[in-house]
């Protein structure tokens, strides 16, 4: 006779809720340097751990570390550091502005802002990010005009999304990041048909598709992989894993997985999980997968592990979930102090430099708030017409939004 | 000019848009090697290579999402749903990413992409392989949605679409692929070639989107209908004498508002027929737009002869799909009126 129990439903918590201790103790940190760097051209199966471990460059006095260390130049890396220091400054201002009003809505990258900023650095001109709403990095690094952003956050006349946005839902075809929308996981799987192609075509370039840990148990992250797997396209699926996904924890999305990198195990996809704080490792391993695409190797999964510091947007509250001091606890710190301090352990910068830097950082943000201001908010000054609701729909207007539009009165 | 099934009209329009312009690329379930459980992608990988026409996995999100992407490239991707049944998994791609990219971006991507559906009953498909759900699309702005009811249309609508350079819906009536079908399930199936319509050039030709075709001049009653119920509605009007205009919608998706009002303002009289369900179908536009437009013209209510509100059975098949004489009574009912 088979034994028998009543059945019960297991359903995953953080280890602790606000008010507890932080506790990170469960989080295996291995030692900087300690991740081996595979050949390009590896074969999947013979990299299985990569999706275990975590890939760190940076040890605890600043040091570059083992064979994911050197390849980028004391000038690259001074511009990566101001990369990450003027979108922390943006988001302090953007942040503000919507609490003072003048846009309805805005999400910060508050601690994870070297991934999509060391990203950008792997990638060459006439590369495709499809982008979530949390890498504005990628523009940051890319050059993209400050005042633009800040127009689209405004939805003022200046917008050139026309106010048909939510703020931070950018597009910018020349610099390689896909129009944003608002739909989960949608992107991941666009961003391994543009790989498909530039492939069909026989071109260079390569695309990189981005999600976050929540959107993961998204069915389109798991079509994404399935097309990326068969015609080996040439795509980086990078998984940003902040632990959160608005209230809920990655353990929810995760389920009985060891890491989100793994899930490319199944796929054959080759998986590799990087410390998503340390500017070094997400680039050295951002290019090692742009690289292997590049070559015509296929796919590569990276789960970049950080921690969302910030609230999930300017309309949450993360004290309601998790403990207030969480981020203080959290074990890979935070990305620009790390950077700051391998900087001056290299002997390129200073906390003068820095304090310098950070200061006319943020005064080269207030000036392009100022300028986007002067082309309106969302609530004062100049707008989008009403004309522009009606455009855009189509190529060409058809009658039926003609006749609506007359409606309109415009 | 050929003879041609509306499979093969179907087939013709990828080839000839393939030879034609090397970004349009071709693929869904079964469709490569296979050439397609309806046959209409046949001949197309051994002619065009494997990077133009090719299988994929079972994932109709993954058809339509890879094919934004590869549209945001620049192709232009003539993709399949094996059944129209079988577009719910990728009906968020369809309704939140493929008609809102030209908007939502300003025009900096777009996405000129088509996708095939083969739709409709009438064969004893059941559930899953019956439905009409072209409402769910032209609820849905941003999207172009054609039913095309003959070979002819078929093809030039296909070219049409797969050069427009906005997201298409293209449904195959599949009760249509090989013969015209006019709801007399008891008679001998009739092949396209014996239809005029089957006469298909075999060369480039285009027929224009948003163009509604008058399939019979008549004085007395408008009838409005697309795909498969065109054939039924011109049966039952023959079979009636009721001196009706029929009216192929062809493209629901802009609407050829201008023929049907012209229509009804002459006949004072509109019954408004399609296989999908009545409920919030595409039929209550149509006879809202017609109510608008042509108030003073109406001589009685319009009437709509639909699918009824359940899932599409399979032993009651000719219960359920509006056939001729349900047609045939509603044309009846509306002369006397």
């Amino acid at each position: 006779m088979t034994e028998s129990t009543h059945l019960s439903l297991h359903v995953p918590e953080p280890a602790v809720r606000p008010g507890d201790q932080p506790d990170f103790s469960n989080v295996k940190i291995p030692k900087a340097g300690s991740v081996p760097r595979p050949e390009i051209d590896a074969a999947p199966e013979s990299m299985r751990e990569l999706a275990y471990s975590i890939i760190r460059v940076l040890d605890h006095e600043g040091n570059a570390v083992g064979p994911w260390a050197g390849l980028l130049s004391d000038e690259e890396l001074l511009s990566g550091l101001r990369h990450m220091l003027l979108l922390r400054a943006f988001d302090a201002r953007m942040l503000m502005a919507q609490r003072q009003g003048k846009t309805s809505f805005y999400m910060q990258h508050l601690g994870e802002e070297a991934v999509s900023c060391a990203f950008r650095k792997a990638l060459s001109k006439g590369d495709m990010n499809f982008p979530t709403y949390r890498q504005a990095g990628l523009l940051i690094a890319d050059g993209y005009p400050l005042v633009t952003m800040m127009n689209q956050i405004f939805s003022n006349e200046g917008d050139p999304l026309h106010g048909r946005q939510l703020p931070v839902l950018y597009s910018s075809k020349e610099h390689g990041f896909f129009t944003l929308s608002g739909n989960l996981a949608t992107q991941f799987v666009q961003a391994v048909g543009w790989a498909m192609a530039s492939a069909i075509k026989g071109d260079t370039k390569i695309a990189a598709g981005w999600i976050g840990d929540g959107s993961t148990a998204e069915s389109d992250f798991h079509s994404a992989m399935v097309f990326a797997s068969t015609y080996k396209a040439p795509v980086v699926l990078n998984v940003v894993n902040n632990q959160w996904a608005i209230s809920t924890f990655q353990g929810i999305a995760r389920g009985g997985s060891g890491t989100f990198a793994a899930r490319g195990l199944g796929f054959g996809i080759p998986a590799l999980r990087v410390d998503g704080n340390d500017y070094l490792a997400v680039h050295a391993v951002a290019r090692w997968a742009v690289e292997r695409a590049r070559r015509n190797l296929g796919p590569t999964l990276i789960e970049y592990v950080t921690y969302r510091v910030g609230a999930h947007s300017t309309s949450d509250d993360p004290s309601a979930y998790r403990p207030k001091t969480e981020s203080e606890a959290w074990p890979l710190g935070d990305p620009v102090l790390r950077l700051k301090k391998h900087l001056i352990a290299r002997g390129v910068w200073s906390e003068e430099q820095h304090l310098q830097a950070e200061a006319e950082i943020m005064d080269t943000v207030i000036e392009a708030q100022k300028e986007a201001e002067s082309h309106g908010t969302l609530h004062a000054g100049g707008k989008p017409s009403v004309r522009d609701i009606f455009e855009g729909v189509y190529a060409v207007m058809p009658a039926h939004l003609h006749r609506q539009r007359r409606m309109a009165g415009c | 000019m050929t003879r041609m099934t509306m499979i093969e009209a179907v087939r013709s329009a990828m080839d000839i848009s393939m030879a034609r312009d090397d970004n349009v690329v071709v693929f869904g379930e079964d469709v490569g090697y296979f050439g397609g459980v309806f046959r209409a992608t046949q001949g197309l990988q051994a002619k065009y290579g494997k990077t133009r026409c090719f299988d994929t996995p079972i994932s109709e999100s993954g058809i339509v999402g890879t094919a934004i992407g590869m549209a945001a490239y620049g192709l232009k991707p003539c993709v399949e749903i094996q059944f129209a049944d079988y577009m719910f998994p990728a009906y968020d791609q369809i309704t939140q990413e493929a008609a809102r990219i030209r908007y939502r971006s300003n025009g900096d991507f777009t996405c000129p992409i088509v996708i095939r559906m083969p739709t409709g009953g009438g064969i004893f498909g059941g559930q899953t392989h019956s439905q009409s759900p072209e409402a769910l699309f032209t609820h849905v702005c941003g999207l172009k949605v054609i039913v095309p009811s003959n070979p002819f249309d078929a093809k030039g609508l296909l070219i049409s679409s797969i050069e427009d350079p906005d997201p298409v819906m293209f449904l195959e009536p599949k009760r249509l692929y090989n013969g015209p079908f006019d709801g007399h399930h008891d008679r001998p199936v009739v092949p396209w070639s014996t239809h005029p319509l089957g006469d298909v050039p075999e060369g480039h030709y285009t027929v224009p989107i948003g163009k509604a075709k008058v399939r019979r001049p008549g004085n007395d009653v408008t009838v409005i209908a697309y795909g498969t119920m065109v054939h039924v509605a011109l049966a039952a009007v023959e079979e009636t004498g009721v001196d009706a205009e029929v009216i192929d919608l062809r493209s629901l998706l802009p609407l050829d508002l201008d023929t049907i009002v012209q229509s009804v303002s002459k006949t004072g009289r509109c019954i408004m027929v399609h296989e999908a369900t009545l409920t919030s179908g595409f039929g209550a536009e149509v006879v809202s737009l017609v109510q608008e437009h042509c108030f003073y013209h109406l001589e009685v209510p319009v009437i709509r002869i639909c699918g009824w509100d359940t899932p599409y059975p399979h032993a009651q098949e000719w219960d359920y799909f509006p056939g001729p004489q349900r047609i045939g009574r509603a044309l009846a009912e509306i002369m006397k009126a």
